[in-house]
């Protein structure tokens, strides 16, 4: 089999800007990180009521893969298990692990809710992301000080070409103390228009721009 | 390339080795307990919790023959030292710090103790991230490389022994140290109650009176290498032959009621290890002993055409780990297959799930040549892997 593997498609979301395959479709320097992202849902009209019930972290997944979905709807292209859901931060949930805590430091204001301990696992935006898209390919959550595009190139290439996935969806979602990143992008067999080989070079030249 | 298991252990409330715990097992003695009045609850709870002295008195006996890089360590940091350095006593062959040695760390929480106000002023604020405490353990042992974490609820410890076959069928590395740890707290206690997930008795996995979780907290390792001579001559050679995750993309905090995520999983770990449904000797099961859980399983069991196979949970008797599971449960299933002996399931009387399938009761000898061991977790996520005895001619 072909060992190559290529980047199709890629979203990026940081610094009041969004990122469609090279081109900025979204800017908005001026709000703070999760009005930005949130104005980011409401800019692209992304119809999706259970947005509103995400912490921030996945709010950031959500409309990164939202975006980069609709700029390569690969759902469309591969059966839902072929498609694996791989990502890496570095913060993992402390925003919300955070805010977990908050609940139950005092006896005397006690509230841990389900709705926020829930989010305390990082891999539940990797569950958002194949609720609204059914995918049920692979799945796992890395964690790394930086993004690791030696580890992520390596890692994905081999699940591709043994055949384990056809094409993956995968990148870095962090939020942590209102600083946010993600970048998020498909690789396949397909060169599709990007034509960018899916190695370490090519990876942390995008990751960086 | 065939990947094989070179070392294993278990810390637990039932011992601090695979073997001290496997004995436990047999008798069927369970780690967890009623506790009450401590710092994870003002109820009353049962869960499975390590005693801190013998924790810190194991920890500074091997610690005087080291040289400790850090003032002190966590308690999830002590736990996984401890445990992987029981690896290399019972395989003195394993280079830990040999350039092509990798740590894979599988934890949800690592040190989330930390964020409580009590526990902040002792350790640098860095330390909750999970990759400073991989760091950390990996820079006990002088290992070179950056290790890896893989934080995906609780399938990370499955999840973790597959990414560790992976990368050593890729050639990266000789030798993986797959560890698996996640301690209890108040933390995570307390968002279990806020589910109503909790028993108030010892969880009864797959029983019809099944009401709930018990937690717990541990440390299990697997040593996984790509050369065989790196095994013990003297015990019987285990392979990690398949392994798979998927999704079932139904809720974030619920399992599918169709099983489709857990059976997708396992039918492409047994394609994977070119195994088929009847061959299968053991299933060692995620039971949680949710309602809801373990009726999942049953049916993706059932449809995977493995309803008649022995199958047991741990649950019981270590209570959920979360990271450690899966690597504290697949341990015991190594230990089942080299004693040829199936563990019963603690607190198990009455089948009570959606679909006929055989839990094992009481310990019982049998031959156990393979092993299956199945996850799922939040996220709805769920993962499999198989386990083979290498055959002598």
């Amino acid at each position: 089999m072909e060992n190559r593997n290529y980047i199709s498609s890629y979203c990026a979301v940081k610094e009041g800007e969004v990122i469609v395959d090279h081109s900025t479709s979204y800017s908005e320097k001026t709000l703070p990180s999760i009005d930005f992202i949130k104005s980011v849902y409401k800019h692209f009209q992304l119809n999706y009521p259970k947005f509103y019930k995400m912490d921030h972290l996945c709010k950031l997944a959500f409309v990164t893969s939202e975006l980069l979905l609709k700029s390569n709807p690969v759902t469309q292209k591969y059966s839902s298990e072929d498609i694996a859901i791989i990502i890496a931060n570095s913060t993992s949930s402390l925003e919300i692990d955070t805010e977990h805590q908050n609940t139950i430091s005092d006896k005397n204001n006690y509230f841990p809710s389900p709705a926020i301990f829930v989010y305390t696992l990082s891999n539940i935006l990797i569950g958002e992301i194949a609720i609204r898209n059914s995918i049920k390919g692979e799945n796992t959550f890395f964690i790394f000080d930086k993004f690791d595009p030696d580890f992520m190139s390596s890692y994905i290439n081999s699940l591709l070409n043994s055949g384990k996935a056809k094409c993956c969806i995968t990148g870095w979602v962090d939020f942590y103390e209102n600083k946010y990143e993600s970048f998020l992008y498909t690789v396949e067999k397909e060169k599709g228009t990007l034509n960018i080989e899916h190695t370490s070079e090519q990876l942390k030249k995008l990751f960086n721009n | 390339m065939n990947v094989f298991v070179a070392s294993d252990n278990i810390i637990s409330p039932l011992g601090f080795t695979s073997s001290e715990n496997f004995e436990q097992l047999k008798k069927m003695h369970t780690g967890v307990k009623r506790i009450e009045n401590s710092d994870l609850s003002d109820e009353a709870v049962c869960a499975a919790i390590i005693d801190t002295q013998k924790l810190n008195d194991e920890f500074q006996k091997q610690d005087l023959t080291s040289k400790g890089l850090e003032k002190e360590y966590t308690r999830l940091e002590k736990m996984a030292i401890l445990s992987i350095k029981d690896c290399l006593k019972q395989n003195p062959k394993i280079n830990i710090s040999g350039k092509r040695t990798l740590l894979v760390l599988s934890s949800t929480k690592g040190n989330i103790d930390l964020l409580d106000a009590s526990m902040s002023s002792k350790f640098d604020r860095k330390r909750v991230y999970l990759w400073e405490t991989a760091n950390i353990i990996s820079r006990y042992f002088q290992n070179p490389n950056q290790p890896i974490v893989v934080s995906n609820a609780c399938i990370s410890g499955v999840l973790a022994i597959i990414i560790g076959k992976r990368l050593l069928e890729d050639n990266t590395y000789d030798t993986v140290i797959v560890s698996g740890v996640d301690i209890m707290t108040h933390f995570v206690v307390s968002g279990f109650q806020s589910f109503k997930a909790i028993s108030n008795e010892v969880a009864k996995p797959y029983d019809s009176k099944r009401d709930g979780i018990s937690l717990g907290e541990g440390c299990g390792t697997i040593v996984l290498t790509n050369d065989p001579g790196l095994t013990l001559n003297n015990e019987q050679q285990i392979i990690v032959k398949g392994g798979s995750s998927s999704n079932d993309a139904n809720h974030i905090s619920g399992p599918s009621r169709t099983g489709d995520g857990l059976f997708l999983a396992i039918e492409k770990t047994l394609k994977e290890a070119n195994v088929k449904a009847e061959e299968v000797n053991y299933i060692s099961g995620h039971g949680t002993a949710t309602l809801y859980n373990d009726d999942m399983e049953s049916i993706a069991i059932s449809d995977a055409q493995l309803a008649a196979v022995p199958m047991n949970s741990l649950k019981s008797y270590f209570g959920h780990t979360l990271g450690a599971a899966g690597l504290i449960e697949s341990i015991v299933g190594l230990h089942s297959m080299r004693e040829n002996t199936l563990i019963g399931t603690y607190n198990f009387n009455e089948l009570g799930v959606a679909k006929p399938i055989n839990i094992i009761k009481n310990t019982t000898a049998a031959v156990v040549n393979n092993c299956l061991k199945t996850a799922a977790g939040f996220g709805g996520c769920n993962a499999a892997v198989f386990f083979q005895k290498v055959q002598k001619n």
